[in-house]
């Protein structure tokens, strides 16, 4: 049952295409964050403001984020959009998915952190004749990143995870992607996903590792 | 000047102000003191427009705070306020959480900020803690910046909200010396305190709350000495 011949060498042929994949992973993954932040403190701030017309929407799209498989999120910015005239290439709807994902689940994220700030550090800054968007930029959001720094980092990781699912909707030139395609024209289907395996393993180290730094630089106190 | 005029204000049905009529005048010091709840720290919360009001009018050098068409973000640049918590903000340091507001609020240079931190913060004696963050300080030391924070936007009014209630007793001392200086500087201030001694000595006016109400008003000598209400007698007996 254990005739499978293991052929490394072809696999490792296959290490600077791969390496390429694991770039345009990477793009993904940081693009996805950047977008996905900046949406998920908008989405917090909507969620946590009195008005019915922000709150709504809102919670929508953090349920629906957050109940729903990955796949799907991705399947619809693809598909589901097409059938609406509105067509996706594979990396934007790709980006979409995980963004609209990443959203979703930060915005819980950055709700928990800013619960965890006491209204008196608005107060002080009020006091001191902040409006109201001034104070929360200054005060609150700096703490808030803190707070919510390391959630957010494994979140990055399973963005960089979740870009695996762009084969789905024909994506090619991600990690996975190349190894699918190398996979169909030598079949060397153990060599060729382990390696990735191991690529993912390092870049979500990596990313770890950096966050690591980032946050012993930015946060002093 | 503030001139506070019948202003009632209520949460929901406790009714937290009843009608306070007070005006201090430049140079003025007035200490407020009261029972817990008598609505000191609403009063002060008020005078800067942090809490609306119900009725009545609160007029600062003639500008009224609640009036709509009062820019509340310029108006609070001349009212410094200190609370009992002394909410540092804990991602900045020492010299950052001074510098913050001239920068961001008055659009002063780093520079020019920096300058008049570091001479606000060396007046309240911590001109070697710059660089440090808040959570390096004691209690009164965060307090003391919390005063440099407010005294660098060069306010022309302080409120002062039980500065020293949240601190070790070996602590409050070098709040009030810090008070007492600024007193002595000639500032304006209206200080909620439960320091008898500190309203006796430094304040020209002192103030009795009671249950919502300015129950007694008058120079120390009086509400110490004479005390023309029962109710601020009898708190004044409870607090020695
Ligand atoms: N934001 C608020 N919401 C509801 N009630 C409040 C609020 N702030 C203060 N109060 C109530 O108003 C009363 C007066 O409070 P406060 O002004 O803090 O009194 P003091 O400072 O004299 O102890 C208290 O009964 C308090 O519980
Ligand atoms: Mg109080």
């Amino acid at each position: 049952m254990f005739d499978y011949t293991f052929q490394w060498r072809q696999a490792f042929r296959a290490l600077p295409q791969m390496l390429d994949g694991a770039l345009v992973t990477m793009q993904i993954a940081v693009l996805s964050m950047v977008i996905g932040i900046t949406i998920a403190v908008l989405l917090a701030v909507a969620r946590n403001s009195g008005s019915k017309w922000l709150q709504w929407p809102a919670m929508a799209w953090v349920e629906v984020a957050r109940n729903t498989p990955a796949l799907f999120q991705i399947y619809m910015a693809h598909f589901g959009l097409g059938s609406f005239g509105i067509y996706l290439s594979p990396f934007v709807a790709l980006l979409a998915g995980i963004t609209f994902n990443n959203a979703g689940y930060l915005c819980e994220t950055f709700r928990g952190a800013l619960r965890a700030i006491p209204g008196t550090q608005v107060r002080a800054g009020r006091s001191l004749g902040m409006g109201q968007a001034k104070a929360f930029r200054l005060i609150v959001m700096p703490q808030m990143f803190r707070i919510a720094f390391l959630p957010t980092t494994n979140q990055m990781v399973w963005a960089i995870l979740m870009t695996s699912l762009g084969v789905t909707v024909g994506m090619s030139t991600d990690l996975t992607g190349v190894t699918q395609d190398l996979n169909a024209r030598t079949f060397r289907t153990f060599e060729l996903f382990a390696l990735a395996a191991v690529l993912y393993y390092c870049i979500a180290k990596a990313v770890m590792f950096a966050a690591r730094l980032v946050a012993w630089r930015l946060f002093r106190y | 000047m503030i001139e506070i005029e019948n202003v009632h204000k209520s949460f929901g049905a406790l009714e937290v102000l009843k009608g306070i009529n007070l005006t201090v005048d430049k140079g003025e010091v007035v200490s407020v003191i009261g029972g817990s709840g008598s609505g000191k720290s609403t009063l002060l919360t008020c005078i800067n427009g942090l809490e609306p009001i119900d009725s009545g009018r609160i007029l600062v050098d003639g500008t009224e705070v609640h009036a709509k068409t009062t820019d509340l973000n310029l108006l609070r640049r001349k009212i410094g306020i200190v609370f009992q918590q002394f909410n540092a903000f804990p991602h900045l340091t020492v010299l950052e959480n001074v510098t913050l507001a001239p920068r961001k609020v008055k659009g002063m240079s780093r520079r020019d900020a920096e300058e008049i931190a570091v001479q606000q913060l060396s007046h309240v004696g911590l001109a070697d803690k710059l660089k440090v963050y808040p959570n390096r300080l004691s209690g009164g030391q965060q307090q003391r910046m919390a005063i440099a924070r407010a005294l660098a936007m060069s306010p022309d009014y302080m409120l002062f909200d039980e500065v020293t209630s949240a601190l070790d007793p070996q602590l409050v001392g070098e709040v009030l010396d810090t008070l007492k200086m600024l007193a002595d500087d000639g500032m304006t201030m209206i200080c909620v305190t439960h320091e008898m001694s500190f309203a006796r000595d430094v304040s020209n006016r002192v103030a009795f709350f009671h249950k919502g109400v300015m129950a007694e008003i008058g120079p120390p000598e009086q509400i110490f000495g004479d005390a023309q209400h029962e109710e601020t007698r009898n708190f004044l007996s409870s607090v020695r």
